[in-house]
């Protein structure tokens, strides 16, 4: 008997089995607490679960966005492979070229190959609002997309670059959304000098503020731990809620606020004022994604990044190399707050509200998702995962299935962090270096420090 | 100055009830801490769902309850019987959602030895799964649960009342700290969750069996956090968010008494229920969950490994 | 008894072992012997579960335990004194031996007395923490932990590192003993002498394959061996 169950391919047929009966749950309708039962049951006979996926017309849409969504990933890592070893495919003309000047040549063709990609992207992205005019989805865009990437692309600094997990990264952005708040005067507490400045001031100060933050709570826990790291960080992001939440005479509470103004930029005899159309926020956004692009970048290949990149993978060796840890695992901390911050002065300066319910936890591991996704320390999986994930959340918002509601959003995202663990824990599009510590790791040769070691090991000293 | 001594006033007149109220809720933090810290012994990690652990426990419970009382009132026999049950239940739900917990979201990672940043982010995932499936399967409101006693002060401590609820959380707490104490000090079981916190390999080469160790070190604590998550669901009620401040208190008291120590955990959990009632006197209502965060991040200051000291895999 | 034929042992895409074969027969003393690096200690883990052979096989007792899991070895009759001693620190000397008979149902209390009487120093000091002894005192304990369940092949992983030479006598002295009680022993060594005069064979281990194999009394002799283990001071 135990061997009928213990057969392997049983194991793999119940396991799918049960799968497939989380999933039709997951997807089924909501059940309520005076019938514990009626979520479970209900979803079994019903239309509805699967998104309503028997639907037929629903059963089309989702096979071709499935379709396309795969398309695209493995046609662009198709690309990707094509171009990395399209030497070998030329064969003779470069087998008499050493083995060194190959290999630069490739180095700085994979570069140009970026940069191409990037080129293409940013026209695609110039482009977009033509493309698609509806305005709704250009919100949607603006808000559900772009934001979040400028988020990932900070959190990939702290949790990518650096090894560090930050659960408590929405707080740095409630901060800069706040401060934006504040510094135009649209707080309950009364703005700077008592000016209602101009929203564009409020993007250093709330720079400062995030960073401040950031190492003031990032020198004590630094120390420890990385997975203290994570519950403070967690109880810092639930603190802040909590105040922001609760001070009503400071930050207007539960109700926090919708006075901020439009973004304007009034010098002299040029205006411009960013109004309800989500066009010119669009491009103002898309600017500033590109920048960070090119910031992170830069500091990925700098000494700052590589410093980094040893304190992942070996803190001891790297001290040993005169690489002060905490301070750049400050540094990638406050870095992370700062354009966390600043993300929250875009959103503030866009929506032109803000309120507590925005800043929860939850928010954190939306962007932890995406920064996971697309590969952990690799900006461009970053781009690409947050683009696919933020893509289809803002589809969801926009039209979403017949039993699907925004709180479930979570869900999918928690089980999505599982499953990425699981099989694909480098991401989709992994950065080459994570990848190979990865493997390391796995083979059994890695440093102490990235494994997790079941139990303590501990040799006693020789008397 | 007239702000301290006008609290203190305040402290002094319900200072007896406030300790009451904070044992009992130390109970429930160290119940929730052991699952913490016994994790943290086998495996060197926060397990960062625990938290689900708790809320899926008070579920069962209210589930549960709801069949059994409903709207009778229970005698004094039935009372008792139904608490039991409730206990039980919450226990036994608590203990197999943390096995699936280690099934799902460690095991896999385990068996390719992972890099630790992928435990916890595999934790949070699984952490958040759950509790936003809880919240779709069962409704996003809070859920009061149908208590199985009526809850009168059944005597007073210097002018104090100290209800039935109080009563029930230190018998229960106390039965089950003691007797998982015993039991990770004198049973084979114990003898094996001690062997492999304190070296796993050599403990395999006796013939501990690792992974069969590991699942059973997460079933005692989810089955101590099932129960706790029980108790504290009777008087607040249940909803599916429910786990996460009291069990960022709870880690914070594993932190506290020095995290991978069975006794630690216990002591933490009281020393944080007290401190963080007695507090009320000081803070308004809205900040108290604050107070343990405070705990948290000053003993990481001071004294990172807790009163009583990392002792992993000891008994005492 | 123990028939090892072509293991192949990698970690990752290291390859440490490259298919070695070797046997150890009922009642004898066998040693394996080696510089740092060359496989010894991974030939000896393979053995009791903790890395499992990409290819090849292990025999033992006729049973194929190729692919048996590291916690079941104690209980097939093989038990595994690791390199280091590996005491268990916080636990006292009685419930370290209580672990070594982990797998047992029966009563063991008679076995723990002989531990005793074989190691005196052990039941002084039963109360101690494992981590409070001395590094001769963890190795006794190690070594009658391991026989706590009545092992019938006991592989030892450098019994001699890092211990003064009367205490290295001493700990041989018994493992003499302990082959004369009928188990048969496979000691892994750097003090090629000590195991030498010990064992009735000697396999050689050079870069994870085994360069040669002879009798004990030979190996002693044998200039290579001479050369490389033992030096010149030794006769």
């Amino acid at each position: 008997m135990k061997n009928f169950f213990g057969n392997p391919r049983l194991q793999r047929y119940g396991r799918t089995l049960l799968i497939l009966l989380l999933i039709i749950v997951m997807t089924g309708p909501e059940g309520n607490g005076s019938q514990p039962t009626s979520g479970f049951t209900g979803s079994f006979g019903n239309h509805m679960s699967f998104f309503g996926f028997f639907y037929p017309q629903r059963w089309v849409v989702f096979v071709l966005l499935a379709g396309i969504i795969y398309g695209v990933i493995s046609s662009v890592k198709l690309t990707v492979h094509w171009w990395r070893n399209r030497a070998i495919f030329r064969g003779d003309t470069y087998q008499r070229i050493s083995r060194t000047v190959v290999a630069t040549k490739r180095r700085s063709r994979l570069k140009s190959t970026r940069l191409g990609f990037y080129a293409l992207g940013l026209a695609f992205a110039l482009y977009f609002p033509h493309l698609v005019t509806d305005q709704s989805w250009q919100t949607l865009v603006v808000q559900d997309v772009l934001v979040y990437l400028l988020l990932a692309l900070g959190l990939n600094v702290v949790t990518g670059f650096a090894g560090l997990l930050d659960l408590g990264y929405v707080a740095f952005y409630a901060i800069g959304a706040y401060t934006t708040a504040w510094v135009t005067g649209s707080l309950p507490t009364p703005p700077p000098f008592g000016v209602h400045w101009n929203t564009f001031v409020a993007i250093p100060v709330a720079i400062v503020f995030a960073m401040l933050c950031g190492v003031l709570l990032g020198i004590p826990t630094l120390r420890l731990r990385g997975d203290y790291l994570a519950i403070v960080t967690l109880g810092f992001g639930e603190i802040v809620y909590l105040f922001i939440n609760n001070s009503y005479g400071i930050t207007g509470g539960s109700t926090g606020t919708n006075q901020i103004p439009f973004l304007s930029f009034h010098l002299g005899p040029i205006k411009y004022l960013w109004g309800l159309i989500p066009e010119p926020y669009y491009y103002l956004t898309l600017a500033f994604v590109v920048i960070f692009l090119i910031v992170f970048s830069s500091l990925e290949h700098s000494r700052v990044g590589r410093s980094w990149v040893a304190i992942r993978e070996d803190e001891v060796a790297a001290e040993s190399l005169g690489i002060h840890p905490l301070k750049y695992k400050v540094m990638a901390f406050a870095i992370g707050a700062a354009s966390a911050g600043f993300a929250g002065v875009v959103t503030a300066s866009q929506t032109l509200f803000v309120t507590p319910p925005t800043f929860t936890i939850s928010f954190s591991i939306n962007i932890l998702v995406l920064v996971i996704f697309g590969g952990m320390g690799s900006i461009f999986g970053v781009v690409l995962g947050g683009l696919v994930v933020q893509g289809f959340v803002a589809y969801l918002t926009h039209s979403p299935p017949s039993v699907y509601n925004a709180a479930d959003l979570y869900m999918y995202l928690g089980a999505l962090l599982v499953v990425m663990m699981i099989y694909r824990p480098a991401g989709l599009f992994p950065s080459r270096r994570r990848l190979r510590e990865l493997h390391l790791i796995e083979g059994g040769v890695a440093p102490d420090t990235l494994q997790v070691e079941i139990g303590a090991h501990r040799v006693q000293e020789d008397v | 100055m007239s702000y301290f001594s006008s609290h203190f006033a305040t402290l002094g007149h319900e200072f007896w009830g406030l300790l009451v109220g904070g044992i009992a809720n130390g109970f429930i933090y160290a119940m929730v801490a052991i699952g913490y810290t016994m994790v943290y012994g086998v495996l060197r990690l926060i397990n960062f769902a625990h938290s689900e652990v708790f809320m899926t426990g008070a579920f069962a419970s209210f589930f549960l309850l709801k069949f059994l009382v409903g709207n009778s009132t229970p005698n004094a026999f039935e009372s008792v019987v139904y608490l039991i049950a409730a206990v039980l239940i919450g226990g036994i739900v608590g203990a197999l959602v943390a096995l699936l917990l280690e099934r799902v979201a460690y095991r896999p990672l385990r068996r390719r030895s992972a890099p630790k940043l992928a435990y916890l982010i595999s934790a949070i995932g699984a952490s958040y799964f759950l509790y936003n499936f809880v919240g779709k399967e069962f409704g996003r409101i809070n859920l009061s649960i149908d208590a199985p006693y009526t809850n009168n002060t059944v005597f007073t401590i210097f002018g104090a009342p100290v209800q039935t609820y109080y009563i029930v959380i230190f018998f229960v707490g106390v039965t089950m700290l003691v007797t998982l104490d015993r039991l990770v000090a004198t049973s084979k079981l114990g003898h094996g969750i001690r062997a492999v916190a304190q070296d796993a390999e050599t403990a395999s080469l006796m013939g501990v069996n690792i992974d069969r160790t590991i699942a059973l070190t997460f079933m005692l604590g989810g089955f101590l956090g099932g129960v706790a998550g029980f108790l504290y669901s009777i008087p607040v009620g249940a909803v599916y968010g429910m786990g996460f401040t009291p069990a960022l208190k709870a880690f914070s008291a594993a932190v506290l008494g020095g995290i991978g120590n069975l006794r630690g955990a216990v002591l933490g959990g009281l020393i944080l229920g007290v401190v963080e009632s007695l507090s009320v006197a000081f803070v308004s209502g809205a900040y108290i969950d604050v107070v343990a965060f405070g705990v948290l991040v000053l003993v990481l200051l001071v004294r990172p490994t807790g009163i009583l000291g990392e002792r992993l895999g000891r008994s005492a | 008894m123990l028939i090892v034929k072509d293991a192949v042992v990698r970690y990752g895409a290291i390859e440490a072992l490259h298919g070695i074969t070797f046997e150890v027969k009922q009642g004898e003393v066998v040693t394996l012997l080696g510089a740092n690096g060359a496989g010894k200690s991974t030939t000896l883990r393979m053995l009791s579960g903790l890395h499992a052979p990409s290819s090849g096989t292990i025999t033992f007792e006729g049973n194929d335990v190729t692919k048996v899991k590291a916690h079941m070895f104690s209980s097939m009759g093989i038990s595994h004194v690791p390199e280091g001693r590996r005491i268990f620190p916080q636990m006292t000397v009685q419930e370290n031996l209580e672990m070594g008979a982990f797998g047992r149902k029966d009563n063991y209390d008679e076995d723990m007395e002989r531990m005793f009487t074989l190691f005196p120093i052990l039941k002084e000091r039963r109360k101690q923490l494992g981590g409070n002894l001395s590094g001769g005192e963890q190795q006794m304990l190690a070594i009658s932990r391991a026989m706590m369940s009545h092992p019938r092949l006991l592989l030892l992983d450098e019994p001699s590192m890092g211990l003064a030479p009367m205490i290295i006598d001493q700990i041989f002295r018994i493992i003499g003993e302990i082959r004369d009680a009928g188990t048969t022993v496979l000691v892994v060594e750097q003090n090629a002498a000590q195991a030498l005069r010990l064992a009735d064979r000697g396999y050689v281990m050079e870069n994870g394959v085994i360069a040669f194999s002879d009798d004990a009394a030979k190996l002693l002799h044998d200039p290579r061996v001479r050369a490389v283990y033992l030096g010149e001071s030794v006769d």
